[in-house]
């Protein structure tokens, strides 16, 4: 089924990833120069997970993501202009620069917001899956969170309700191996995170998170089981994040060496090993790909020059948005 | 007019809410047995889908609740007692309460959070709280107090409208109260004050089943000739400022009444904005009655004490006109 899909999809994929690298390592230098104030947590390694599973929705399925999520909304077709200004705390941001990296939202393309708040998301995504159920309509949603989150209550709760109610939902755990500096080997005593949906009747499934076609496969049946009324399933991404924790956070901690980093980045890295794959046995040519390189790089370029051009907020906007119909404060 | 009770209130504002609006919907613990009476025929009417249980996980079904009402439906969650909304407080403040605001007006949470303040019935520290002013400090939320069965259901109504959320506060002591329910549909705005007395010698500021305590206690004030003038907020947040301080300035005189603890009670809140506000039309220091800074007991011969009465209003009112 894998080498049936379009080459136009192929192309989308590795377009995504590449858009997915390209901004973060620019993320990552402009925090290092100043430009994005606040921290600033990078998806460098996990392109493949996060594309994979985007690109087996549709446009109009909810999302809901985590602190590590700038890939998400661009996995799913948002635009980079208004992510890059937000991460520079510009007016033209996604959130109008109250949100920033931990925080963006695109809800033109159904990413329904990422939350800092580690397991936060879970029941969200759940809930989004609930209203699209109950007004008829057959999108889905699907759920990022780490593996760090999956010891949340709100994991248990989330996941549990969902299956009662036979919610379209895909929860995808993006195991990177590590919370902050705490290896998941010693905070969960099960093989897999995925094990753990036996726990709530529902399917779990392991995949490799470098592999994006392994996991588009894996996510798009996923998909198909929540339209189709039958539940949610729990999928658990084996990945690896390149970079620390959060920028600037982490360098000097011994959780981890820089061998494993290296060969992570060597032999697992999903952009290279997608390249080498549809290049090879899927005819697709380099030139296709080189070309899609220097097409995403004009675009964060020009997304990093629409921030840097666009206003900073007015300090009056912080009272706005706090409520619907009113300022922040009373009368 | 039909003379309904505080119950009966909030059912009928719930059924008149999800016959007018097919978003609305009621999610919460043992809702399908309909406990208090606050579901009655809601389920028959209505269907499972729209009148939903669900497991004893507060924090799952607040979050669930915003996820479903960011993409399109309004529910309203019923928490039963107070402190059970304690598990769910992360998804009401990191979710529910900012939602709007971190992604920068996108979208909001049109949620609904009721929950019962059940007190003075001998259930101990961890079922006696009245915690509004917990979720006060908080910007974001829109928190309603009925102090009768007629401000239950317009306000109530109101909350299911709103396009943010809303916690409901609904003291026990109030179930089985009756208020003449006009027969034509009413909604009561948020943030405007009632004056449920008004008076001219000292202003007495007073939430929810505290209204009633301020009335009986004027009753008494003014055959000793002290008018009273007794403000309802109907609503903490928004807070009707306008309202109070008007009062306090004609009066002169503040004292606030609010069965939350002490510490940072809304009853502090409205003193410290008379204080900062109303000073130089004051005639004397404000006054707080409060419940005391301790944990609610067992036993009936410790906690009786403790609550705002009708004496400590009256004592209140004394020591500022003194």
């Amino acid at each position: 089924m894998k080498q049936n899909l379009p080459r136009e999809t192929l192309l989308e994929m590795y377009r995504r990833m590449r858009r997915i690298r390209l901004f973060e390592d620019l993320a990552e230098e402009i925090h290092r120069n100043g430009e994005v104030p606040g921290t600033c947590h990078t998806s460098q390694g996990q392109e493949g997970e996060i594309v994979g599973a985007c690109m087996a929705l549709r446009i109009d399925d909810y999302m809901v993501g985590n602190h590590r999520s700038h890939g998400h909304p661009i996995g799913k077709g948002a635009k980079l202009d208004g992510l890059m200004a937000e991460l520079m705390a510009r007016k033209t941001g996604v959130c109008g620069g109250k949100g920033g990296s931990m925080h963006l939202a695109d809800f033109s393309v159904g990413s329904l917001g990422e939350t800092s708040i580690v397991g936060s998301g879970i029941p969200v995504a759940a809930g989004a899956a609930l209203g699209a159920k109950m007004k008829g309509l057959d999108r889905v949603s699907l759920c990022f969170f780490g593996d760090g989150a999956s010891n949340e209550g709100t994991f248990h709760e989330g996941i549990n309700m969902a299956a009662n109610w036979k919610l379209p939902v895909i929860f995808l755990c993006e195991n990177n191996g590590y919370a902050i500096s705490t290896p998941i080997s010693t905070t969960a005593q099960v093989e897999n995170i995925a094990d753990r949906a036996v726990g709530y009747g529902i399917p779990g499934v392991v995949v490799d998170g470098q592999d994006v076609l392994a996991v588009f496969e894996v996510v798009r049946e996923a998909v198909h089981r929540a339209r189709a009324g039958q539940g949610p399933t729990l999928v658990e991404a084996k990945t690896y994040r390149y970079l620390d924790h959060a920028a600037n956070l982490g360098r000097n901690l011994a959780y981890r060496t820089d061998e494993e980093v290296a060969e992570w980045r060597a032999k697992r890295d999903p952009i290279a090993l997608f390249d080498e794959r549809i290049t090879g046995e899927m005819g697709i040519k380099p030139a296709e790909l080189r070309q899609i390189d220097d097409e995403v790089k004009a675009e964060v370029d020009g997304a990093l020059e629409f921030a840097r051009s666009s206003p900073f907020p007015d300090a009056e906007e912080a009272f706005t948005d706090v409520y619907g119909d009113r300022l922040a404060v009373d009368a | 007019m039909a003379s309904k009770t505080f119950l009966e209130a909030i059912r009928d504002a719930q059924y008149e809410e999800m016959k007018r609006d097919d978003s609305v919907f009621i999610m919460g613990e043992d809702v399908e047995s309909n406990m208090f009476g606050t579901f009655s025929g809601l389920k028959e009417e209505f269907g499972a889908d729209r009148v939903r249980n669900t497991p004893i996980a507060e924090a799952g079904m607040t979050g669930v609740a915003v996820g479903a009402a960011m993409v399109g439906m309004r529910p309203v969650v019923d928490y039963t007692m107070a402190p059970f909304l304690y598990p769910a407080f992360d998804q009401i403040i990191s979710m529910a309460s900012k939602t709007r605001y971190l992604y920068g007006g996108q979208g909001g949470v049109p949620v609904v959070l009721r929950a019962n303040m059940i007190y003075g019935n001998a259930n101990a520290a961890q079922h006696s709280d009245r915690p509004y002013s917990m979720f006060m400090n908080m910007p974001g939320l829109n928190i309603i107090v009925p102090s009768n069965a007629y401000e239950m259901k317009g306000l109530l109504k109101t909350a299911i409208r709103n396009n943010d959320p809303v916690l409901s506060f609904e003291d026990v002591a109030l179930w089985s109260s009756k208020s003449e329910i006009p027969d034509e549909e009413y909604t009561i705005p948020f943030g405007i004050a009632d004056i449920k007395r008004e008076g001219e010698d000292v202003t007495i500021f007073a939430i929810g089943a505290m209204v009633n305590l301020a009335l009986a206690a004027a009753e008494q004030l003014a055959k000793e000739g002290i008018s009273c003038e007794i403000i309802d907020p109907r609503t903490v947040a928004p807070l009707d400022r306008a309202t109070i301080l008007t009062s306090a300035r004609k009066t002169g005189r503040f004292v606030a009444v609010d069965s939350s603890f002490e510490m940072c009670s809304a009853a502090s809140e409205v003193c410290a904005l008379v204080a900062e506000q109303a000073f130089w039309d004051l005639r004397g220091p404000v006054k707080r009655v409060c419940t005391p800074n301790t944990h609610i007991p067992y036993s009936p011969s410790m906690e009786k004490q403790l609550y705002p009465t009708v004496e400590k209003v009256i004592d209140a009112v004394r020591s500022v006109m003194a």
